[in-house]
């Protein structure tokens, strides 16, 4: 068993092909109550969400024995992470087959990384 | 020689029958230990000690079993001596378990097909690896190449193929790439990427006598892949394609020497796999599914048909070259075309094609190796010999480099020939003397 991210990205604050219409708006939201739904029942939901945009950000950075803090995010990049699940999963197979459900609930691209087992994380 | 197994082997017999028994030794010890580059290491330590034994004492009767048995002693006693050997030896039990083992789940032993180098395969070729690594990963681990001879049949650097291997090793264990063969549901999707990479290593086997023994594992995998795959036509014509090549396998060279299609003793020609890879052609055309691997099979099926190299149905390999260039439009197909084209419609035609593609396959010995012959059938000799130099300063292997110096030495003799129309100086014929 290992756990994976799951995580999708917003380019310059806007994920392609988001809903625009209430019906739209609605469809999306019962695809994805579907899927996380499917998610708990087997298990495989750890964690996960949609992020406010990275204009709500803030950077804390350890400098001479304090921590110092930024307005905004980490890395002024067009691309930015706009939410993600946490999964368990045997393996990259099966993190693969989630992965391909999201992509169908979400309609947009994900990225899916394996964690490292360090912690309380079992890879 | 009536003995079966050797008192006493040499060094090169050590290290031909070690590197045939490698990728199943590897393999195997992935599913033992759950670690690749363990499996890989403990194969290295199990050829130190065999490339000691073996050439004192003879070759085993089943060197791939005592390769995993040495090789997995050694490896459990490394394991035992460090402390980190200690953990993984732990993890090692709880993997050994018939509930939890790679490869012993799901198809596992009751799959139709239990080879650990198919298991093996399909992790090396998983789509979520890029395809210059898949390859890469299949020689390395089922061909048994040294990285060294991975990295020149990719023409990049050791180091920078050394690197690959690694990165790409790492994703396998860090993503938990599964080790087994896919479930039917994926089984054909996954299938193109294998037949791909079992083309190369055959195409690999062409390049030098050494690498030899990485055609009939080619075609080996290519056989156990048609049984697992039976409806699968692209699997069929992949092994029919490999047949039919290696059916003129003993005229395609001469004292280490290549020798080309049109010169070849046909009489040399082995004929049962002829027949089996005609069969296995027909059967495709019946079956009416025709793609790139089953097209390639039928241009050689044709080749094979003809008793000599001018009765060859030109007309139609030109025709299947078409076919496939409709489902493979790739710089190497035209390459191809081009050739039979010279056959059909001479060599004007052929150079027009090759001079459109060159800029493509400015890399590749064969394209300049193509247009040199069509230049001196042209009776153009500075051209054609600037081509044929080109071309064996691009060509890897020792016999493709001969053969174009050759080729260059005979262009120096056509002086005397250009009497002759161009087009009808046939060098190939005079070889043949």
């Amino acid at each position: 068993m290992g756990q994976y991210l799951l995580s999708t990205y917003a380019v310059e604050g806007e994920v392609p092909g988001a809903s625009q219409t209430p019906e739209e708006m609605k469809a999306f939201m019962e695809r994805v109550i579907a899927l996380e739904d499917e998610m708990e029942a087997t298990g495989t939901f750890v964690f996960g969400g949609a992020l406010h945009d990275p204009d709500a950000s803030t950077v804390l950075r350890a400098s001479e024995g304090d921590v110092v803090m930024t307005d905004g995010p980490f890395v002024e990049a067009k691309e930015h992470i706009a939410g993600f699940y946490i999964i368990n999963a045997d393996d990259l197979d099966a993190a693969l087959a989630w992965g391909r459900k999201v992509v169908d609930a979400i309609q947009h691209p994900i990225e899916v990384r394996p964690f490292r087992a360090t912690g309380r994380v079992q890879a | 020689m009536t003995r079966t197994v050797a008192a006493r082997a040499d060094a090169t017999a050590v290290e031909r029958v070690f590197r045939e028994a490698y990728g199943q030794a590897v393999a195997t010890l992935i599913r033992v230990f759950g670690d690749i580059t363990l499996a890989e290491d403990a194969v290295q330590d199990a050829f130190v000690i065999a490339s000691d034994r073996w050439r004192r004492d003879g070759i085993p009767p089943n060197p791939a079993g005592w390769i995993v048995t040495t090789a997995r002693n050694r490896a459990i006693d490394d394991l035992r001596r460090s402390a980190r050997g200690r953990e993984l030896h732990e993890q090692l039990g709880a993997i050994a378990t018939p509930s939890h083992g790679p490869g012993t789940e799901e198809q596992g032993e009751e799959g139709p097909v239990t080879d650990d180098r198919l298991r093996l395969i399909f992790t090396c070729c998983h789509p979520a690896l890029r395809p210059e690594n898949r390859v890469a990963l299949t020689l390395r681990l089922l061909g048994g190449l040294s990285v060294d001879e991975v990295a020149r049949s990719f023409l990049v650097s050791e180091s920078a193929m050394a690197k690959r291997l690694v990165r790409a090793k790492y994703k396998i264990k860090a993503a938990k790439i599964p080790y087994r063969v896919p479930d039917e549901a994926d089984l054909a999707s996954r299938l193109g990427s294998v037949l791909s990479v079992l083309y190369l290593i055959y195409n690999t086997g062409l390049d030098g006598r050494e690498r030899a023994s990485l055609r009939s594992e080619a075609i080996r995998l290519a056989r156990a892949l048609v049984e697992l795959m039976p409806d699968e036509p692209e699997a069929a014509g992949l092994l029919a394609l490999m047949l039919l090549s290696e059916s003129r396998a003993a005229a395609r060279t001469a004292e280490g020497d290549l020798v080309l299609l049109r010169a070849q003793d046909r009489t040399r020609w082995d004929r049962s796999m002829i027949e089996e890879g005609q069969a296995i052609v027909r059967a495709c055309v019946r079956r009416g599914r025709p793609s790139s691997y089953q097209l390639q099979a039928a241009i050689q099926a044709v080749h094979s048909d003809a008793d000599s190299f001018e009765a060859t149905d030109w007309p139609q390999i030109v025709a299947l070259y078409d076919h496939l260039y409709s489902v493979m439009p790739t710089p190497v197909v035209a390459l191809n075309r081009a050739i039979a084209v010279a056959e059909v419609e001479g060599p004007s035609a052929a150079l027009m094609t090759l001079n459109a593609i060159a800029p493509d396959l400015d890399s590749y010995h064969l394209l300049h190796a193509a247009r040199g012959t069509m230049l001196r059938r042209l009776g153009q000799r500075d051209a054609a010999q600037a081509a044929f130099e080109r071309a064996a300063h691009l060509a890897a292997m020792d016999a493709d480099r001969r053969f174009l110096a050759q080729q260059i030495e005979e262009l120096a003799d056509d002086g005397a020939l250009m009497e002759h129309p161009p087009g009808q100086i046939d060098w190939t014929a005079k070889r043949n003397k």
